[in-house]
């Protein structure tokens, strides 16, 4: 092998390792500018937490990551934001396969008026996958995976909107693991649940992360601290301090961060 | 229910108070044991209750701190050292107490030469100063007068490390007072442990205000937590 080779190789490994990548990235509502540049390396197999005050503008910089952002009126960006190095935001990607890529999973459980069956089915009943077979064996692992599938497994068939909080959340989670994504972004995905569904769904992530890169928004700090790997603190459209999770609860760097996290501001 | 800023507030105080107990617990064992006088001593061994009670009062305010506040950065580094200081500080009272015990328990004093010899005021101020350092050090928040005992607890050392010889030789020659020579050994080695947790504690309060861990910390660099 010569030496450019395995010079780009041991590169382009080190550049694997981060999943999601952006670049002096800014966004604008018309004449609001509500992320001032940031610049941001998300590793591979690691959960992400991104804390600060309402309208820090870490939910936008969320959303940015499977151009949710696309359908807000006057949006407009600046900056890369790459997904294994390639750029999300070029005109020749197909945002539907980039959000089969990367997951959402949102503040309220949101399950289709349908069974749970259906629920779990949706995502690859629309990508033309009819199998009975392998829709049945999909949704069972998918349910599994969110440690599900033991209390519904006699009722697919049931409206998932009979199903507790807690329990619509996992299944939420659940549809999008069944199509295989290889990012999910959660948006307070536990916010309006009870403690004990919060701590169902955070095993969840802490087990999910062997398996998938997960960036959470999170209001509360204790979540944030018991399952990230890094944090990122934002406030008011910048990115204040960005480090392993441990780091930022113990000692931080910055001031800023140790009025938020510590409830002293915000 | 109590907000963080008035509760650590409290903690500090009491942490405060839990000081000034020790410090003067520890002055009133040094000068009975100086002038044997018996009733100081007997005062000491009565205001042990008052530490042991305000040991406890501090661990149990500074667990419903955590509990009630789920402290990070800062304020958890703050209650970890607190707790730590707490227990440093009751042990210095737990060694006031045991030196006034001995003066309760022998007759005669100790001859003043051979406290000179052993350089025994010295060490007792040398370990008060000590004292008044971290106490300071925790009362304005200035790592830097904690790390002024890392040195000043050489002295002790030496003064410990010297000590056997003498009293070795004074044994020798005057053998009847080998009880009183061991009780003073003893206390000797009480002051020296004094000024070990001194150091410990001077150790968590640079932990609380800079994030820095000394505890076995060889000689070559600090080494931060966290990353």
């Amino acid at each position: 092998m010569s030496k450019e080779n395995s010079e780009s190789i041991i590169e382009s490994s080190i550049k694997r390792k981060y999943k999601l990548q952006a670049k002096d990235v800014k966004v604008w509502y018309g004449d609001f500018m509500a992320i001032k540049g940031v610049s941001m390396d998300i590793k591979a197999n690691k959960v992400t937490a991104f804390i600060g005050p309402s309208g820090c503008g870490k939910s936008t910089f969320l959303r940015l990551f499977n151009r949710m952002n696309d359908y807000v009126d006057d949006f407009k960006m600046g900056g890369d934001i790459n997904i294994d190095d390639k750029d999300i935001y070029d005109k020749n990607i197909n945002v539907e396969l980039l959000r089969k890529q990367v997951g959402m999973v949102f503040q309220k459980p949101n399950p289709f008026p349908k069974s749970i069956f259906e629920n779990v089915a949706y995502g690859l009943k629309i990508q033309g996958l009819k199998d009975k077979e392998f829709l049945q064996e999909r949704v069972e692992t998918s349910l599994k995976q969110v440690a599900l599938w033991e209390e519904v497994k006699n009722d697919l068939n049931k409206s998932a909107l009979a199903l507790s909080g807690g329990q619509q959340q996992r299944l939420c989670i659940a549809r999008t693991l069944a199509v295989e994504p290889s990012i999910i972004l959660m948006d307070e995905p536990t916010s309006a649940l009870d403690p004990i569904s919060t701590a169902k769904i955070e095993q969840l992530i802490y087990k999910l992360k062997d398996k998938y890169t997960i960036v959470i928004v999170t209001h509360n700090m204790q979540q944030a601290s018991r399952i990230s790997d890094n944090t990122a603190f934002f406030y008011m459209g910048e990115l204040i301090e960005y480090d392993k999770t441990n780091k930022i609860f113990t000692n931080p760097e910055k001031k800023q961060t140790e009025n938020y996290i510590t409830g002293r501001f915000g | 229910m109590m907000n963080l800023e008035d509760h650590r507030e409290i903690l500090n105080q009491s942490g405060l108070e839990m000081f000034q107990l020790v410090r003067k617990q520890f002055i009133k064992s040094k000068e009975a044991f100086l002038t044997h006088d018996n009733d100081l001593a007997e005062e000491v061994l009565h205001t042990e209750n008052r530490v042991n009670g305000m040991d406890l009062k501090i661990d149990r305010d500074c667990e419903r701190f955590i509990a009630l506040h789920n402290p990070v950065a800062g304020d958890l580094r703050f209650v970890l050292a607190l707790r730590k200081i707490n227990f440093d500080l009751e042990r210095i009272g737990d060694h006031a107490y045991g030196i006034s015990s001995y003066i309760v328990e022998v007759d005669t004093p100790v001859d003043q030469d051979v406290l000179d010899k052993l350089e025994f005021e010295e060490m007792y101020k040398a370990a008060l100063s000590m004292l008044d350092d971290i106490r300071d050090a925790y009362k304005t928040g200035n790592a830097k007068k904690a790390r002024k005992v890392f040195k000043k607890d050489k002295t002790l050392n030496k003064i410990n490390l010297n000590s056997f010889g003498v009293i070795s030789e004074e044994v020798q020659k005057d053998p009847k007072l080998i009880d009183q020579y061991l009780l003073l050994f003893s206390v000797i080695k009480k002051i020296e442990r004094v000024g070990d947790l001194i150091t410990n504690i001077a150790e968590e309060i640079i932990f609380y205000l800079e994030a820095e861990v000394l505890k076995h910390r060889k000689k070559k660099g600090p080494s931060k937590p966290g990353m």
